[in-house]
């Protein structure tokens, strides 16, 4: 590399270019990343914050050709699909990630985590029809449980992974304290390495609900959609995403402006979800003291 | 016996010991031409001696240095520890004696503008075992050989003996003739000189020991036979 | 064998608190531990040195048990405390803790308050009494002689502490549950010169009510703190004696060749 003859100046000069050359690659690749971000953002707002209004929050679906209107139903329906996933994905998630890391069994743990990478590769398509074949053909109507329940199954691989990884990160210094305490093993997880890693632990089941929250394929099949307001738990209802889909692929321009509205209705929430992550929660990570 | 890992300390331990052995030298020879001053009444070799005195002085102090920076910056345990305590202590005895031969230098440089009185008194040889003494001490010191300096000590009660005996030979001269007494006085001066000698000595074999074995002989009745 | 036996005699002379005899311990086929015995003194500075590797670590967390937690582990041999041996099948673990406190290298308070750090192991042993839990809480700050520096802000966070009122603080929580032995493993090698001589001064505080086991990499610590010091060489223990004595004239070359660094 370095030629003897070369003097220290040459040299020099041949380290500052190579400097140089590498802080703009990655000037450069920074500003691609957030430059599709910031893109994406303004596409969406310049298409979709004409038809923003309130009655896009209030109001329910017109018919065709009626102008107005909005998608409350919509963004309950999202809600409450994501209640439901909430309800299923977390707790199976959180106490996943709690053993994996926690009591480590060897085979049985190397067993779950490989399912759980797995699983986390499935296309959620995949998870789709395996929900439908098992919680819609047997009732006979596609249903927001059914949905829901497809979006945590679709949750559960993120939420263990983050889990355990970030209980992974509260130092085995803290454990060995508690323990050395005479603490037993339980108490030591339950009061000193969870409440350690909470915030972390919070902030990666925070992104792995906004992560679900823009899945459409699975929803197709199980809650499918609704015009109206949605009966019950037990009825299909209404979904931001695949409300989406639904009217970007309709013939009408008005319905187009509701698509890009409500898509950027959908960012927003999965950015703000993101933010409040990182700001509110993330700020402080205890288990990196 | 291994090296330390830090070469700069081995080095300085080193020097050390070199320096208490060069001290050790100049002390012997000092002793010879004061003694050699004495017996040829050779003023000026006397003057020559007591010249010399400060170079045992200046290493004296340079040992006393090295040993303080050692303590200070190395914190030496165990065998390193004693060595550096027992140079402090040996450099003591070695300055004594080098005082030792100063005043023999000065008794010499009176007694050569004096007659000499007769008999010749057996000065010469007390000088020869006590200059041994010192010598196997400091050979032990380097060897670090305890039966060696533990020879030493016993070593020590001839030459109390010679000078208990020096003591009452000139006591009987002084008795006979009262003129020689001053001169006698100063004769009977270096013989408690070299007796001195022979003491410190016998306090450096002892350190010596201490210094091998981490066990201290001071202040016992007798030497042990055995260590 | 008669190594260990010649070395223990000295260890012998005041009552042992702890006694090991044979103790063998295998990481897997790693021997980590060879055939080691040792009394430890009651309410005396015992000194585990040694280079990194040798056992001294896995002797300290043999005391407590806390080796018991790691996969592929295998202990042989006995410990006792007070007479009973801790590796029997009868003794709960964690009521050994609660006898056999502990304090690591790295100091690890909780991400709680103070008051929450030092009042965990009582609270963990099912005390709930407001009142009583101060009165620990106070009396365990003042044992690590960190109460007057902390007690107008017992509520703020542990974390906000310096390193050394940290590693302080662990050894309050440590004394918190009233234990007979404090171990510690390398308490100071992460403070600063002035932390360093509190904690030293602290243990010899403490030496009048607890026993202690220390592990240093710091042999002037080692010598500056306890009363026996243990030389641990390849997971053997090769000499036990008198701090004094291990370091101004050890019986054996090999703690001779280590106290004075001659490390080859």
């Amino acid at each position: 590399m370095t030629s003897p003859s070369e003097s220290l100046d040459q040299r020099y000069a041949r380290r500052r270019r190579t400097e140089r050359a590498m802080f703009a690659a990655t000037v450069a690749a920074t500003a691609t990343v957030l430059g599709i971000l910031l893109f994406l953002l303004g596409y969406l707002v310049w298409q979709g914050a004409s038809a923003l209004s309130l009655d896009f929050f209030t109001h329910l679906p017109t018919p065709v050709g009626e102008a107005g209107g909005g998608m409350a139903n919509a963004l309950v329906g999202s809600a409450k699909l994501l209640l439901v996933a909430a309800v299923v994905g977390v707790p199976v998630g959180f106490l996943g990630g709690v053993y994996l890391a926690e009591y480590d069994g060897g085979r049985v743990a190397f067993a779950v985590r490989y399912a759980a990478d797995v699983l986390n590769g499935i296309p959620s398509i995949v998870i789709g029809i395996t929900v439908y074949g098992l919680l819609v053909v047997p009732f006979g109507h596609f249903s927001t449980l059914a949905g829901g329940i497809a979006l945590g199954l679709l949750m559960i691989p993120v939420a263990l992974r983050t889990t355990e990884e970030f209980l992974r990160l509260v130092p085995d210094t803290l454990r060995d304290a508690s323990l050395a305490l005479g603490a037993p093993q339980w108490v030591t997880v339950v009061r000193v390495v969870i409440p350690a890693g909470m915030r972390g632990i919070l902030t990666g089941l925070l992104l792995s609900l906004a992560r679900v929250a823009g899945e459409t394929a699975p929803l197709l099949f199980t809650a499918l959609s609704n015009r109206y307001w949605s009966p019950g738990w037990l009825q299909p209802t209404a979904s931001l995403p695949v409300m989406i889909f639904t009217y970007a692929i309709a013939p009408y321009d008005d319905w187009h402006r509701q698509a890009w509205a409500a898509a950027l209705v959908l960012l927003a929430i999965v950015l703000g979800a993101n933010v409040v992550a990182r700001l509110a929660l993330g700020g402080r990570s205890t288990a990196q003291t | 016996m291994r090296l330390h890992t830090d070469r700069t300390y081995e080095l300085q331990l080193e020097k050390l010991r070199s320096s208490v052995l060069e001290m050790g030298g100049l002390v012997e020879d000092q002793i010879a031409q004061a003694m050699r001053a004495l017996t040829m009444r050779d003023r000026d070799l006397a003057q020559a001696t007591i010249a010399r005195d400060h170079m045992v002085n200046r290493l004296d102090v340079e040992i006393d240095d090295l040993a303080l920076k050692l303590l200070a910056l190395h914190q030496p345990a165990a065998r390193d520890l004693r060595l550096i305590t027992t140079a402090l202590k040996v450099t003591t005895d070695l300055e004594r004696i080098g005082d030792l031969a100063e005043h023999i230098a000065e008794r010499a440089q009176e007694l050569a503008v004096e007659l000499p009185i007769k008999p010749t008194i057996d000065l010469p040889r007390m000088a020869d075992l006590a200059r041994g003494m010192l010598h196997r001490s400091l050979d032990a010191f380097v060897r670090e050989d305890e039966k060696l300096a533990l020879a030493v000590c016993s070593a020590d009660d001839t030459i109390d003996q010679l000078h208990e005996q020096l003591f009452c030979d000139l006591i009987s001269f002084m008795a006979d003739d009262p003129r020689t007494v001053s001169r006698a006085m100063r004769l009977l001066f270096v013989s408690k000189y070299l007796e001195r000698v022979g003491d410190h000595a016998t306090n450096i074999a002892e350190m010596v020991i201490f210094m091998v074995k981490g066990r201290s002989i001071r202040h016992l009745d007798r030497p042990p036979r055995d260590l | 064998m008669d190594m260990a036996s010649s070395t223990l005699a000295t260890a012998e002379v005041s009552s042992a608190k702890i006694v090991v005899r044979d103790l063998t311990v295998r990481y897997g086929s790693t021997l980590a531990l060879d055939r080691v015995a040792l009394d430890v003194g009651d309410r005396q500075v015992t000194a585990l040195i040694g280079p990194s590797g040798c056992g001294k670590s896995t002797f300290l967390r043999c005391l407590n048990r806390m080796n018991d937690h790691i996969r592929n582990i295998r202990i042989e041999g006995s410990v006792s405390l007070d007479g009973v041996s801790i590796y029997d099948a009868a003794v709960d673990p964690v009521e050994l803790r609660r006898r056999v406190g502990m304090v690591f290298q790295k100091s690890n308070p909780f991400p709680k308050s103070i008051f929450d750090n030092v009042a965990f192991g009582p609270r963990v042993h099912g005390l709930r009494d407001r009142v009583e839990l101060r009165e620990i809480v106070e009396r365990s700050l003042r044992q690590a002689a960190l109460w007057d520096e902390v007690k107008d802000r017992l509520d703020r966070s542990a974390l906000d502490l310096s390193g050394g009122q940290q590693q302080r603080l662990c050894i309050a929580r440590a004394l918190a549950v009233e234990p007979d032995v404090l171990l510690m493993d390398e308490p100071a090698s992460a403070l600063d010169p002035i932390a360093t001589a509190k904690i030293e001064e602290l243990i010899h505080e403490l030496k009048t009510q607890y026993t202690i086991v220390i592990v240093t990499h710091n042999m002037q610590q080692a010598a500056r703190v306890s009363d026996t010091t243990a030389y641990f060489y390849l997971g053997r223990l090769v000499e036990v004696g008198p701090t004094e004595q291990i370091f101004t004239n050890p019986s054996r070359p090999e703690t001779e060749d280590y106290v004075t660094g001659r490390f080859g």
